[in-house]
C-alpha cells in the first residue's frame, strides 16, 4: 500500500524544502524526496558552505593587511584542511536544521531517487528498496547542475566544478577560472585572496555580464588591481591535462589563440537543469532547452505536476526558487497569491568587493523605452566606508524619470549585498524618489549612500 | 505668529469647495469684512469675508482648486506688524504632520492644478494633495478618516499623471492596496466613472447601486464623438441627492385635476390692483400659497422623516424649483402660508434672478418644509417629481390648459385645467393623508379667495 500525500516534493533544496514547509503550514500531508542531503545544493554545495570559505579569505584579507589598521602580525598562515572543515560543519549545522525543520512540519523524508512513474504517482529508489509514493500534486524542485566543458570533462583532480573548487585537497597555484559570473567571481575572489595566482577568462566583453556595466568596469578595474587577470572577449579552445597541471588554449579578442599553463581550472560556464531520468518524458511534461515549462504558479502541461526553481528558468538563485515554491504552493491550497514574476528578485555577488543589484541596469531601463535619472554615489563621500577602510565602490539608482520609479540599483563594495534589501522592500513598496529622499538613515552607516545616491539622481546629494 | 486662514463652512452641508477666485494677492493687506476669495459651493459661489486684520503672507491654495476640505488651511495672514517674509516657515514647523517635500514636482505650488473632480466622495487623497499645494501648507486634518485609498505612492502618482481616480480602482496588492499595474491597466476613461455614475443614476435609479460605478462603466461610453463636461459641484449635489432620494424615499405619487378659471380671474383682478405698486402675481406664486396652506390644513403632510423621529413643522416653508444654466437650485419661500400673495410674488422673483446669478446665501435654499416645481410653462401636462430630501412631499404643477370638462351642472364645457402631483415620502405620510392633501389644494385653487384669508 502506497503511502498517499497531498503533496510530494521531489528535491529539497531552498526551493522544495521551504515549499514543503509552506504546505504543512497551509495543513497538506507533505513528503520530500531528496537523493543526497537535505538542502540541496544551496544549503551543502553552494551558498553557504562558499561564504563560509570567503569568510575565511575576507578574514584572511584583513590579517594581511593589519597595519593597515595600525595592528601587528606576524607569522601570518592559514590551514586548508581546517579552512575546508569549517566551511563542511557550517553546511552540516543548516543540513541539521532543515532535518529539524522537516520533523517539526511533520515532513515525511524520503532518501533516494525520485521518479514519476503516473499521474500522481512517483517512485523512491535507494539500493534495491524502491518504495512507491501517492500524491494529488508533485513538485519537482530537482534544481541543476554546474555545465561542462563540452572538450574537457570536469574531474575533480585538475579541472574542477563548483563542487570540487569547494573542497581543495590542496591550494592551487595558478588558477584558470573559466565564466565571470557571480559563482566563477566569487571563487576568483577566494583564491585570489588566499594567495594564488588567478586568471578568469570571459567569453562576453565584460565581467559579472548581468550586472550594470559600471559595475562590470568598476569590478575589472578593482580586481585587477588586486592582482587577479581578467580576459574579457576571450574563449578556451582546449585543455590538456597531465599529472602536473593542465596547458589550456585561449582564444584572445584579437582572433590569436595562447596556450598557458595552469595548476587547476574551475569551470563555472553556467548550469544545467536536472530533468532527466526523473520520468517526465513518460507523463508528457514539456520542456524547452531542458527546462520546464510552467505558468505563473508553477503548473506544467500536466495536471497535478509542477516545477520550481533551477529547473524552470534564469534566475538561478536560491530564493527565486523559494518564492516560486511558495506561490506555487498557495496556489494550489487555493490561496490567492501573485503569480511568480522576476522584476525584484536580488542578485549578490559575494567576492571582495561584494556586487549586488536588483532591477534594470541603465542600459536596460533605457533599451526598454524609460527616460532615466540616474545618481551614483561614491563610497569615498561615505564617513562610515572610511572608517571601515573600505573607501572604494559605488550606488547607482536608476530613476524612471517620468513615474519617480526605481527601475533599478546597483551597487558594489563592502557589505552591498546586506544593503540591497533596502531597495528591494522600495520596489515591492512602489515608493518612488521622493519617499526615499524623505526617509532618515541611520548615521553613519553604509546605508547612508543609498539615500546619496537617490539624492544625486535627482541632483541634490550632500557630499558629493 | 501667523493666523491660518481656513477653507469656510458657507453652508451647514458643505464639506468642501471650491477655491473660485482670490481677490487678494500675497502682500495685500486686509481688514474685517474685506472680500478675500470667491468659493464655490455645492450650491453657489460665495463671497469669503476677512474676520482678522493684517497682511497676506501666504496664499496657500491657488484659484481654480477644487474640492479644499473645510478646515483646510488656505491662506496666512500675518496680523499687524509681522512682516510677511518670517511668516512663511512657521506653520511648517509647527505642525506635527509631515512636510511635503519641496522637490516633489506634484507639489510644488506653480504647478499645483485643480485636483481632480472627482475628489467629492471619495477624494481623500487627491484633497491630500490640493491641501499640500504648497510647501508650506500644512496637512488638512482630514486625511486621517477610515475610507482612505490604499495606494503605493507610485500608483499614486502614475494615477495622477494620468488623470485617473484611484478610488475608482480596484487593487490587486496585499489588502487591495493599488499598486502600479492596477493604474496602468486601468483604462484612461477610470476618470469618467463618476460621470457615468450620475448618468446611470439618473437613468436607472432604483437600480443603481449606492457604491461608485466600477471603473467600467466608463468603456460602456459609446463610440460617437462626443464631448465631456466636468462635473460641477452643483452638479454632482443633484446627482447624490436626487440618487439618495430615488433610491432611499419609497414614492407615492397623487394625481389630480384642478379647475384654474376662477383662480385665473382672482389673478387678473389682483394683479389690475397690484400695478400700482409694480407686483405681478404668476400663477406660481398662487400655488406657492395654495401649497402652503393646504400644508397647514393637513399638517400631516408638512413633515420630515428622520431616522427615530417624525418631525411635524408649524409653518410651511416653500423650496420653489428654479432651472439654472448650472442646474437646479431651490429657494425657499419662508412662511408661505402667513405671507401675503405679494411678498412670495416679490420674494420669489428676487431669489430666481439671484439663484440664475449663484448668488443665493445658503439660508436661502436650505430648510424648507415641502417642494414645488412647476413646468406648466413648458406645456407639460403631468410630471411626478423626485422629493428632495430630507421634506416628506413635493408638488409637481402642470400647465394649465382649456380641456372639455363636466360643469357643476352636469354639462359638458370648456374649462381651464391643470393637473397636479404630489409626490409623498410613503415612510412619513400614509396615502390618505397625501389625498387629503391633494383635496385641500384642489379645494383652495378652484376657490382661491379661501387663501387670501
Amino acid at each position: 500500500m502506497a503511502d498517499q500525500y497531498d503533496l510530494i516534493v521531489l528535491g529539497s533544496g531552498p526551493g522544495g524544502y521551504v515549499s514543503a514547509i509552506r504546505a504543512s503550514q497551509l495543513g497538506m500531508k507533505v513528503a520530500i524526496v531528496e537523493r543526497e542531503r537535505l538542502g540541496g545544493i544551496c544549503l551543502n554545495w553552494g551558498c553557504i558552505p562558499t561564504k563560509a570559505l570567503l569568510r575565511t579569505s575576507e578574514v584572511y584579507h584583513y590579517m594581511t593587511h593589519a597595519a593597515d589598521y595600525g595592528l601587528k602580525a606576524d607569522n601570518i598562515g592559514f590551514d586548508l584542511g581546517k579552512i575546508v572543515d569549517r566551511s563542511r560543519k557550517v553546511a552540516g549545522q543548516l543540513n541539521a536544521g532543515v532535518k529539524g525543520l522537516m520533523k517539526k512540519h511533520k515532513i515525511a523524508v524520503h532518501e533516494g531517487v525520485g521518479k514519476l512513474t503516473g499521474k500522481g504517482k512517483l517512485t523512491v529508489t535507494q539500493g534495491d528498496k524502491t518504495t512507491e509514493l501517492t500524491a494529488t500534486h508533485i513538485m519537482i524542485a530537482t534544481g541543476a547542475r554546474a555545465r561542462d566543458l563540452p572538450f574537457a570533462k570536469a574531474d575533480g583532480k585538475r579541472i574542477w566544478t563548483y563542487r570540487h573548487a569547494m573542497v581543495p585537497e590542496v591550494m592551487p597555484t595558478k588558477l584558470l577560472v573559466i565564466g565571470s559570473g557571480a559563482i566563477g567571481i566569487e571563487f576568483a575572489s577566494f583564491y585570489n585572496d588566499m594567495g594564488a595566482d588567478v586568471t578568469v577568462v570571459e567569453m562576453l566583453p565584460r565581467i559579472l555580464p548581468v550586472e550594470d556595466e559600471e559595475v562590470s568596469a568598476f569590478m575589472e578595474k578593482r580586481l585587477t588591481k588586486e592582482g587577479i587577470r581578467i580576459v574579457t572577449g576571450a574563449g578556451v579552445e582546449k585543455i590538456d591535462t597531465s599529472a602536473s597541471g593542465v596547458k589550456a588554449t585561449i582564444k584572445g579578442k584579437d582572433g590569436k589563440s595562447t596556450a598557458e599553463d595552469y595548476s587547476h581550472v574551475i569551470v563555472a560556464i553556467g548550469i544545467v537543469p536536472n530533468t532527466e531520468n526523473i520520468g517526465l518524458e513518460e507523463l508528457g511534461v514539456a520542456t524547452e532547452r531542458g527546462q520546464i515549462k510552467v505558468d505563473g504558479y508553477g503548473r506544467t502541461n500536466v495536471e497535478g505536476v509542477y516545477a520550481i526553481g533551477d529547473v524552470t528558468g534564469a534566475p538561478w538563485l536560491a530564493h527565486k526558487a523559494s518564492h516560486e515554491g511558495i506561490v506555487c504552493v498557495e496556489a494550489i491550497a487555493g490561496e490567492k497569491p501573485h503569480p511568480f514574476e522576476t522584476w525584484n528578485i536580488p542578485g549578490c555577488t559575494y567576492s571582495r568587493p561584494q556586487v549586488a543589484s536588483v532591477g534594470l541596469t541603465e542600459a536596460k531601463a533605457k533599451e526598454a523605452g524609460h527616460d532615466v535619472k540616474v545618481g551614483k554615489f561614491p563610497f569615498i563621500g561615505n564617513g562610515k566606508a572610511i572608517a571601515l577602510g573600505e573607501a572604494d565602490g559605488f550606488v547607482k539608482t536608476v530613476f524612471d524619470a517620468k513615474t519617480g520609479e526605481l527601475l533599478g540599483a546597483h551597487m558594489v563594495g563592502a557589505e552591498v549585498t546586506e544593503l540591497i534589501q533596502g531597495y528591494v522592500i522600495a520596489r515591492q513598496l512602489e515608493t518612488t524618489e521622493a519617499e526615499l529622499q524623505e526617509t532618515v538613515f541611520a548615521h553613519p552607516t553604509l546605508s547612508e549612500m543609498m539615500h546619496e545616491s537617490v539624492l544625486a539622481a535627482y541632483d541634490r546629494p550632500i557630499h558629493i | 505668529m501667523p493666523i491660518e486662514i481656513k477653507m469656510p463652512a458657507l453652508s451647514p452641508t458643505m464639506e468642501e469647495g471650491t477655491l473660485a477666485k482670490w481677490l487678494v494677492k500675497e502682500g495685500d493687506t486686509v481688514k474685517s469684512g474685506d472680500i478675500m476669495a470667491e468659493i464655490e459651493t455645492d450650491k453657489a459661489t460665495m463671497e469669503f469675508e476677512a474676520v482678522d486684520e493684517g497682511t497676506i503672507a501666504k496664499i496657500t491654495v491657488p484659484e481654480g482648486t477644487d474640492g479644499v476640505k473645510v478646515g483646510a488651511v488656505i491662506a496666512l495672514l500675518n496680523g499687524d506688524g509681522e512682516e510677511a517674509g518670517e511668516s512663511t516657515p512657521e506653520p511648517a514647523a509647527k505642525e506635527s504632520e509631515p512636510r511635503p517635500s519641496p522637490e516633489d514636482p506634484n507639489k510644488t505650488g506653480s504647478e499645483a492644478k485643480p485636483a481632480p473632480e472627482n475628489v467629492e466622495d471619495h477624494g481623500k487623497p487627491a484633497d491630500t494633495e490640493a491641501a499640500r499645494s504648497d510647501a508650506a501648507a500644512p496637512a488638512p486634518t482630514a486625511q486621517h478618516d477610515g475610507d482612505r485609498v490604499k495606494a503605493s505612492p507610485l500608483a499614486r502618482r502614475i494615477a495622477a499623471d494620468k488623470g485617473l481616480d484611484l478610488s475608482q480602482l480596484t487593487g490587486s496588492g496585499p489588502n487591495g492596496r493599488i499598486v502600479k499595474a492596477d493604474v496602468e491597466q486601468a483604462k484612461p476613461g477610470a476618470a469618467l466613472a463618476p460621470k457615468a455614475e450620475a448618468a446611470q443614476a439618473a437613468a436607472a435609479p432604483a437600480s443603481a447601486a449606492p457604491s461608485p460605478a466600477p471603473a467600467a462603466a466608463a468603456a460602456q461610453l459609446p463610440d460617437v464623438p462626443h464631448e465631456t463636461t466636468k462635473l460641477s459641484n452643483m452638479r454632482k449635489t443633484i446627482a447624490r441627492r436626487l440618487t439618495e432620494s430615488k433610491q432611499q424615499v419609497p414614492h407615492i405619487y397623487l394625481t389630480v385635476d384642478v379647475r384654474l378659471d376662477k383662480l385665473l380671474a382672482l389673478r387678473g383682478d389682483l394683479n389690475a390692483s397690484l400695478s400700482a405698486r409694480g407686483v405681478k402675481l404668476s400663477v406660481n406664486d398662487l400655488m406657492i400659497k395654495a401649497l402652503a396652506a393646504a400644508l397647514i390644513q393637513v399638517p400631516k403632510c408638512n413633515v420630515m422623516f428622520t431616522p427615530n423621529e417624525l418631525v411635524s413643522f408649524k409653518r410651511a416653508d416653500i423650496s420653489v424649483a428654479v432651472s439654472t444654466p448650472e442646474g437646479l437650485i431651490t429657494p425657499v419661500i419662508t412662511e408661505a402660508d402667513t405671507a401675503s400673495l405679494s411678498s412670495i410674488s416679490t420674494r420669489m422673483k428676487d431669489l430666481a434672478a439671484r439663484a440664475r446669478d449663484k448668488k443665493l446665501k445658503p439660508e436661502e435654499f436650505t430648510g424648507g418644509t415641502a417642494s414645488i416645481s412647476n413646468m406648466g410653462m413648458f406645456g407639460i401636462k403631468q410630471f411626478e417629481a423626485v422629493i428632495n430630501p430630507p421634506q416628506g412631499m413635493i408638488l409637481a404643477v402642470g400647465a394649465g390648459e382649456k380641456r372639455p370638462w363636466v360643469m357643476e351642472d352636469g354639462t359638458l364645457g370648456v374649462a381651464t385645467i391643470m393637473s397636479a402631483t404630489g409626490s409623498f415620502d410613503h415612510r412619513a405620510i400614509d396615502g390618505a393623508d397625501g389625498a387629503e392633501l391633494m383635496q385641500a389644494f384642489k379645494t383652495l385653487v378652484e376657490n382661491p379667495l379661501g387663501m387670501l384669508a
